[in-house]
C-alpha cells in the first residue's frame, strides 16, 4: 500500500494513479487550490510545494514522487488554529502581495529557505526566491518580507 | 521591516497568503464541461471547411462550436466591433479561434481539439505595417475599407517658422518591442444559465462591464441577462481587458448552448498566442533646437502595429499624440500617428497605454540633441520641461494642480548623487573593465482616460443597523489593491475605523457600469465616487438628527465644527428608528476635457502626474552583459492613500520597465509569436534587478475629491529610456531600437 502525507494528513494512493501530476492531483482530487498553475512547465513557479522541506515544482512532479514523503502546500503553512506563520504575517505587512497568485509559490520557496538558512542576507533571499516568477512586485517587498520574517522567527 | 514603514493593508492579503484566495480556475460547478480552442496553422485565409465529425468520435467530446452555433453577433469590439469571437469566412491572424471543442475533461478537450478538421485556403499575410500601408496592399478588415486603423494629429504653430529659428535638426528613428504582459494567472472563465435565466460569469477580467457587452453581443443577450462576477485575478496589466472578455463570450456560448456549466481554462500556449500585446512602434522625429537647447520644432511620423483587430488601438494611439513631444514645451508641433492593420497578433491595452514607447524615443532625443549642443542631460531637460503654468503642445494651460516635473527630477537626482557619479561613466573606455552608466528620464502623463472616453465612476455605501459598512465602487480590483484603497478613503471620510468596513464581491448587477479599471483611474475615479457618496451619507445622517450640517470623526458625528452629538453606531441607530437609510449613491464625473481631432488640440486631460526614474548599471565589455546596480524613481501620487501598496507600483513599474529595455520581446514568424511560454519570453527574475528606492511626491490634486492621482502606470513607463540613457554613458553607444542589444 502506497501513502505519502500532505498538509500532516495521511493519504493512500493508488497504484493506478503514480504516473498522475502531482498539481493536478492537489487542486482537482484534493481541492487544494491554493498551488496555482501559471506556466505548466516548471519554469514560473506558481505551483511550488515543498517536498520534505525542499521547494518543489509540483507540475514537474508526479504523485510516484511523493511516496512516503511529506508534502507542504500553502494550505498547510499556517497554524491548526489558523494563526499565520510569521513569515505570512510578514507578507501581508510589507506589501509582498499583489494579484497574489505567485504568493504561494513564494511563501513556501521562502519556508524553504528560512528552514536551511534562518538569518539569510538580502542578497541570498534574492538568490533563493530568483527561481520564482513574479509580475507585480519587483520582488523588493517580497525581500522585505522574508527579510522580516527571518528576524522575527529567530527572536 | 523598518518602524516608519507604514503597515500594507489588503483586504484580500489573508486570504491570498493561506491559499483560499479562489480565482476563476478554483471554482468548480457541478456537471461542469470544459472547453478548448482550436487555432489555425496561419496568419490569413479562406475557411473553406471545418469538420469537426473525428473530434465528435474522441472520448468525453460533447460538443464542437463554429461561428455559425453563436445566436448573436459574432463580432464584437469595443471601438470598432472587428473581432470574432470566432472566426467566420477568414482568418486574421494566428490567434484567431476556428472553433471551441467542449468535453468532460480539459485533457479531454484538448484531446479532441486536434481532431477538428480544418480547411484553409491561404492568403498573402501582411506582416509589416508600412507593407500594410501600400496602395496595393489587401483590406485586412475590409469593412473598415483601410488598412489605416486610425490616424492622429497634432497641429501647432508652423514647422517651417520652427527649422528657420534652429540651429540644430535632428533626425531619429526609434523602435520599440511588441510585448506581453505576462500576467501570471493565464485567462480562465466559468459560465452557467442560472434558474433566473441570467447568464452568470466569473472571470479573469479587468473589466467586467466590457465583459458583460462581449457576453451579451455574442449571445444576443440584454445586459440585464448577463452577470459578470469578479474573483480574484491574477495580474491584468492592461492585458484582461479584450482577451479576457472574448475567453468569458467563449465559454458563456458554450454554457447557453449545452445549458450547462462551462470553464474555459486558457494555458500560457493559447493565452501567449492569441492575447494581445503592447503596440510596436516606429516612431520617426524631426526636431530643431536653438543654441541655447530650446526646442522650436518637433516633427513627428509615428506608426503602430495594431494586429488584425482594432482593439483599443485609437486610444493607445491617441495617448501617444497627446504626449508626442515628452514633458517639453514646444511651440510648433506636426505629429501624424498612425494605428495600422497588420496579420500580426494583435495590439491593446498594456500598462502604459502608448506612452513608453514615445518616452523610450524623445528621453534620449532630448540628450542626443543637447550632447550636440554642449548642453548636459539637465540643462537641456531644464530648458524645455514643463512646469506651473506652461502651456502643453495641445494647447492646455497646466495651472489646475502642483506641476511638480523639476522636484521629481532633483529629488531622484539627489538621492542617486547623480552629478557625482555622472563623472564615474565610462563611455566605451577601452580601459575599464567594467564599463559604468548611470541615466534617468522624465515625464508628465494625462491621468484617466482624458478626451479618449467617457470618464465617471460610482460609489455605494451602505450602513448595516450594527454600524458596520459595506461600500462598493465601479472600479475593478486587478491585483493592485483598489478595494483596499476604497475602504481607505470611506474610513477615512467616515471617521471610522476601516475594520467596520467591507468592499462588497463586485459585480455588473450590483452598481452602474464605471467603465474599465485601467488609465490609473481606479483611485483617482472610484476614489472620488467614495468621497461624494460619503458626502451624501453625512447629509443623511444630518438630517436624522435635523441639523443642517455634521462631521464624522473618531467613530463619532460630530456638529460642523467638531463638538460630539453621538457615537457612530447611536446615530446609525437613530437613523433605522426614523426609518431614514444610511445609504448613500454617490458619483463622480471626470472634470469636462475636450479634443479637436483636426488639429489635435484642446484640454487633453483635466489633471497630469510628474514623475523621474534613474538607474545605475554596468556592462561587461567582453560578454556585453548588463548589470543592473541601482533604482530610483519618485512620482507625484497626488496623495499616497495606502503608501506601502503605492509603492509596490513603484518596484513592479520599474522591474516591469526594465524587461521593456533589456529582455522583452515577441518575434513573430509568419505571423505567429515566437516565444510559447515563460521559458522563451523572460520577465524579470530576482537576480536581474537591483535594490530599488521608491519616493512619493504628494501634492493632493484639487481636481480629485479623495487628492489622490494615479500611479500604477506612470511607474511602467520611464525606466526604459532611463536605461538606453545609462548604456549610452556606458558604452558610448546610442541604442534606439529595442530591445537593447549591446554590440
Amino acid at each position: 500500500m502506497m501513502q505519502t502525507t500532505i498538509n500532516n494528513k495521511l493519504y493512500i494512493i493508488d497504484e493506478t494513479l503514480l504516473e498522475q501530476s502531482l498539481v493536478y492531483y492537489l487542486r482537482e482530487e484534493l481541492g487544494l487550490t491554493g498551488t496555482k498553475i501559471g506556466c505548466d512547465i516548471g519554469v514560473c513557479g506558481s505551483c511550488t510545494v515543498l517536498v520534505d522541506m525542499q521547494a518543489l515544482r509540483s507540475c514537474k512532479l508526479k504523485l510516484k514522487d511523493i511516496i512516503d514523503k511529506s508534502v507542504i502546500t500553502i494550505e498547510g503553512v499556517a497554524a491548526e488554529d489558523g494563526s499565520l506563520h510569521p513569515l505570512q504575517q510578514a507578507f501581508i505587512d510589507c506589501g509582498a502581495i499583489q494579484c497574489g497568485f505567485c504568493t504561494p509559490g513564494m511563501v513556501l520557496f521562502a519556508l524553504a529557505l528560512l528552514h536551511k538558512n534562518p538569518a539569510p542576507s538580502r542578497a541570498e533571499i534574492r538568490a533563493a526566491i530568483n527561481a520564482n516568477l513574479c509580475r507585480c512586485t519587483g520582488y523588493q517587498q517580497i525581500i522585505d518580507a522574508v527579510q522580516q520574517a527571518a528576524k522575527a522567527m529567530t527572536r | 521591516m523598518d518602524k516608519n514603514m507604514d503597515k500594507a493593508f489588503r483586504n484580500d492579503a489573508w486570504a491570498k497568503v493561506t491559499g483560499t484566495a479562489k480565482y476563476t480556475d478554483d471554482y468548480t460547478l457541478p456537471g461542469m464541461l470544459h472547453a478548448a480552442p482550436v487555432y489555425p496553422n496561419c496568419a490569413s485565409a479562406r475557411i473553406l471547411k471545418i469538420d469537426p465529425s473525428d473530434a465528435l468520435k474522441a472520448e468525453g467530446v460533447v460538443a464542437v462550436f463554429t461561428a455559425k452555433d453563436i445566436p448573436g453577433s459574432v463580432k464584437f469590439g469595443q471601438i470598432i466591433k472587428d473581432y470574432p469571437t470566432l472566426a467566420e469566412e477568414f482568418v486574421r491572424t494566428t490567434g484567431d479561434v476556428l472553433a471551441l471543442v467542449v468535453a468532460r475533461s480539459r485533457a479531454q478537450a484538448i484531446a479532441g481539439s486536434r481532431e477538428v478538421r480544418v480547411e484553409l485556403e491561404m492568403r498573402r499575410a501582411l506582416l509589416d505595417p508600412e507593407e500594410a500601408l501600400l496602395p496595393d496592399a489587401p483590406l485586412i478588415n475590409p469593412e473598415h475599407g483601410s488598412n489605416i486603423c486610425n490616424l492622429h494629429h497634432v497641429r501647432t504653430g508652423d514647422i517651417a517658422e520652427g527649422e528657420k529659428h534652429s540651429d540644430l535638426i535632428l533626425e531619429q528613428t526609434f523602435t520599440t518591442s511588441r510585448i506581453e504582459h505576462a500576467y501570471l494567472e493565464p485567462e480562465s472563465a466559468l459560465c452557467h444559465l442560472r434558474p433566473d435565466g441570467v447568464m452568470e460569469v466569473l472571470g479573469s477580467m479587468q473589466h467586467p462591464f466590457s465583459t458583460r457587452r462581449f457576453v451579451a453581443s455574442t449571445l444576443g443577450l440584454k445586459l440585464s441577462e448577463v452577470e459578470v462576477k469578479t474573483v480574484p485575478m491574477g495580474g491584468g496589466f492592461g492585458g484582461k481587458d479584450d482577451t479576457a472578455a472574448l475567453v468569458c463570450a467563449r465559454a458563456a456560448l458554450c454554457a447557453w448552448l449545452l445549458k450547462k456549466p462551462v470553464k474555459l481554462t486558457y494555458t500560457r500556449e493559447w493565452s501567449m498566442r492569441e492575447s494581445y500585446k503592447r503596440h510596436p512602434y516606429k516612431l520617426q522625429y524631426r526636431a530643431g533646437f536653438k543654441k541655447d537647447g530650446k526646442i522650436q520644432f518637433v516633427k513627428v511620423r509615428m506608426l503602430a502595429d495594431g494586429g488584425a483587430y482594432c482593439s483599443v488601438s485609437p486610444w493607445v494611439t491617441w495617448r501617444s499624440t497627446v504626449q508626442c513631444c515628452g514633458a517639453y514645451e514646444v511651440p510648433n508641433v506636426h505629429a501624424d500617428v498612425y494605428a495600422v492593420y497588420t496579420n500580426n497578433p494583435f495590439s491593446g491595452a498594456m500598462r502604459g497605454f502608448g506612452s513608453p514607447q514615445v518616452n523610450f524615443a524623445i528621453e534620449q532625443l532630448i540628450e542626443m540633441a543637447g550632447e550636440k549642443l554642449g548642453l548636459d542631460e539637465l540643462q537641456i531637460r531644464r530648458v524645455n520641461m514643463v512646469k506651473q503654468g506652461s502651456t502643453t503642445i495641445t494647447g492646455q494651460v497646466l495651472d489646475t494642480h502642483v506641476v511638480s516635473l523639476s522636484q521629481a527630477m532633483d529629488t531622484v537626482l539627489k538621492e542617486i548623487d547623480y552629478e557625482k557619479k555622472r563623472k564615474n561613466c565610462s563611455f566605451g573606455n577601452p580601459m575599464h573593465e567594467q564599463w559604468y552608466g548611470i541615466g534617468f528620464a522624465i515625464s508628465y502623463r494625462g491621468m484617466s482616460l482624458g478626451a479618449e472616453g467617457v470618464d465617471f465612476n460610482s460609489a455605494i455605501i451602505n450602513v448595516q443597523p450594527d454600524g458596520s459598512v459595506l461600500i462598493e465602487t465601479g472600479v475593478h480590483e486587478n491585483g493592485q489593491g483598489s478595494e483596499s484603497a476604497m475602504i481607505l478613503i470611506a474610513s477615512e471620510e467616515l471617521g471610522i475605523p476601516k475594520e467596520l468596513i467591507r468592499y462588497r464581491m463586485p459585480s455588473t448587477s450590483n452598481i452602474p457600469d464605471g467603465g474599465t479599471t485601467v488609465a490609473s483611474r481606479g483611485t483617482l475615479l472610484g476614489g472620488g465616487a467614495v468621497v461624494k457618496a460619503a458626502e451624501i451619507l453625512k447629509s443623511i445622517l444630518a438630517s436624522a438628527l435635523d441639523l443642517p450640517e455634521i462631521s464624522l470623526k473618531a467613530g463619532n458625528v460630530c456638529t460642523k465644527e467638531g463638538k460630539k452629538l453621538l457615537t457612530w453606531n447611536e446615530a446609525i441607530r437613530l437613523c433605522y428608528s426614523k426609518q431614514i437609510y444610511p445609504y448613500a449613491f454617490g458619483t463622480f464625473q471626470a472634470p469636462k476635457v475636450s479634443w479637436d481631432e483636426a488639429t489635435g488640440q484642446g484640454n487633453a486631460y483635466f489633471t497630469w502626474v510628474y514623475a523621474c526614474q534613474a538607474v545605475e548599471l554596468s556592462v561587461d565589455p567582453k560578454t556585453k552583459k548588463v548589470t543592473l546596480i541601482n533604482m530610483v524613481a519618485a512620482h507625484d501620487v497626488g496623495k499616497a492613500i495606502n503608501p506601502a501598496l503605492a509603492k509596490g507600483q513603484f518596484y513592479g513599474g520599474m522591474a516591469m520597465g526594465a524587461g521593456y529595455a533589456l529582455w522583452e520581446d515577441l518575434p513573430v514568424e509568419k505571423g505567429l509569436v515566437k516565444p510559447t511560454n515563460l521559458h522563451t519570453y523572460r520577465i524579470a527574475r530576482a537576480k536581474d534587478l537591483p535594490e530599488m528606492k521608491a519616493i512619493l511626491i504628494e501634492h493632493p490634486d484639487p481636481n480629485s475629491p479623495s487628492g489622490a492621482k494615479g500611479i500604477g502606470e506612470p511607474t511602467n513607463e520611464l525606466m526604459a529610456p532611463a536605461i538606453a540613457n545609462a548604456i549610452y554613458r556606458a558604452t558610448g553607444v546610442r541604442y534606439p531600437n529595442q530591445p537593447l542589444r549591446i554590440k
